[in-house]
C-alpha cells in the first residue's frame, strides 16, 4: 500500500504499524503524526495515510523542506518561487512582513536594506521581538527569517539607501518592494530604480495608517512598471498611527503582488481603484 | 491640447511642463511619481519637459507610512 511520509509517497507492506514504519524510515523520531493527529506507535496504517515523523528539535534539511513546499505549492509554482530574487527597501512595518511572507513560501533570495535599529515603538506592527531591541533591523530580521527557513538566501545591508548606492545593490532582483516610511523617500527610490531598470516591476506602499475599513486597501497598477498597495490616502500622522492590522494587510498585498509577478500574473484586478486616484 | 491623466482625458494649455501641471493640481513635487508615456520621469525633467498633445500621464501621489 502507498502512504505519504512528510509529503513524499512511500510504499509499505499492508498491515504495517506506525512503529514498524518508524524503525525503517526514521528510528529517532519521537513524535508520530497520522492524518494531522498525534498517534500511538502500535497504530495500524492504512492506504493513503499522511504520516509525519518528527524528531523534536531537529531542523529539516533543505531537501525535506523543499519537498514540503513543492507538495504544498505544486512543483511549477515552487520552482519559480525558489529561483526568484526579490529586493526589499526598508524593513519596518511593510518590509519586515513582506520578508516573512516571502520566506514562508520559500523564496530563493532576498536582498534587504535598512539603516534603522529596532526600537520599542516598532513592536506594535513590525516583525521584531523584545529581545531584538537595539539591533539593526536587517540583522534582526535575517535571524528571524533563518528560523522560518534557513535555506532562503538573505543578503542583509545595514545602510541608508541613496540614489548613489541603490541601483548596484538591487541589480540582481527581479522585483523591488518599496517599503519606506517617508513619502519623499518612496518617490526617490522609485524614480532612481526605474531610471536604471525601466523593465523591472516595483511594488510600493501608500496609505495604510490608522484603523479604517480593511477593504479600502487595494493593489493598483500605476503605469507600466509600478504597482501601489494601500488606500492611497491615509498618511501616518499624530492621531492616525501605523498599526499591525492595516500595515499587515498592505504588506501582504505587496507580498502577493510580488508572488503574482514572479508567476507571470497581473497583480491588480482592476476592480479596486485606490492608489492612483488624485486626492 | 488634450492629455490623458490617470486614464481620463484632460484639457491643458499647450506647452505646459510637468511642474506647472503639478502646481495646478496642487500636488507636492516631492511626493509624486510621474509616468509619461510608459516611462517614469526623473525630477530633473519636470521643469524641462513640455507635454505634448495626446500624452499619457500617470501621476501617483504618495503618503507617508510603512
Amino acid at each position: 500500500m502507498w502512504i505519504k511520509i512528510n509529503e513524499r509517497e512511500y510504499e509499505l507492506a499492508t498491515g504495517s504499524t506506525l512503529d514498524q514504519l518508524r524503525q525503517k524510515v526514521k528510528p529517532e523520531a519521537d513524535l508520530l503524526i497520522v492524518n494531522g493527529f498525534p498517534a500511538s506507535p502500535d497504530a495500524a496504517l492504512q492506504e493513503g495515510d499522511r504520516v509525519v515523523l518528527i524528531q523534536r528539535g531537529e531542523i529539516p534539511v533543505e531537501d525535506e523542506l523543499d519537498a514540503l513546499l513543492t507538495a504544498r505549492h505544486t512543483p511549477g509554482v515552487h520552482e519559480k518561487v525558489r529561483s526568484a530574487c526579490v529586493g526589499i527597501a526598508g524593513v519596518g512595518g511593510l518590509g519586515s512582513a513582506v520578508a516573512v511572507a516571502l520566506t514562508r513560501i520559500g523564496i530563493g533570495q532576498l536582498i534587504i536594506a535598512d539603516f534603522d535599529i529596532v526600537e520599542p515603538s516598532n513592536l506594535n506592527r513590525q516583525q521584531f521581538f523584545l529581545d531584538q531591541i537595539g539591533l539593526p533591523k536587517v540583522y534582526a530580521l535575517r535571524d528571524t527569517l533563518a528560523r522560518i527557513n534557513p535555506h532562503v538566501h538573505v543578503t542583509a545591508c545595514h545602510l541608508k539607501l541613496t540614489p548613489g548606492n541603490l541601483a548596484e545593490l538591487f541589480t540582481p532582483v527581479q522585483v523591488l518592494v518599496e517599503a519606506f516610511d517617508k513619502a519623499d523617500q518612496k518617490v526617490m527610490l522609485i524614480e532612481e530604480f526605474a531610471s536604471r531598470f525601466p523593465e523591472k516591476p516595483i511594488v510600493a506602499g501608500s496609505g495604510m495608517a490608522g484603523y479604517g475599513p480593511s477593504n479600502t486597501i487595494g493593489t493598483e497598477r500605476c503605469g507600466s512598471q509600478l504597482f501601489v498597495c494601500g488606500d492611497g490616502t491615509t498618511a501616518a500622522e499624530p492621531g492616525t498611527g501605523l498599526m499591525a492590522p492595516r500595515v499587515g494587510i498592505a504588506a501582504h498585498h505587496q507580498a502577493n503582488a510580488v508572488l503574482r509577478l514572479l508567476l507571470g500574473l497581473e497583480p491588480s484586478n482592476g476592480a479596486i481603484e485606490t492608489a492612483c486616484k488624485l486626492s | 491640447m488634450q492629455i490623458i491623466l490617470n486614464g481620463k482625458p484632460k484639457e491643458v494649455a499647450a506647452g505646459l511642463t510637468i511642474s506647472e501641471l503639478l502646481k495646478q493640481l496642487r500636488l507636492d513635487i516631492k511626493q509624486v511619481v510621474v509616468e509619461r508615456n510608459a516611462s517614469i520621469v526623473a525630477k530633473q525633467g519636470y521643469e524641462r519637459e513640455c507635454l505634448n498633445d495626446g500624452d499619457n500621464l500617470e501621476i501617483v501621489h504618495f503618503v507617508g507610512g510603512g
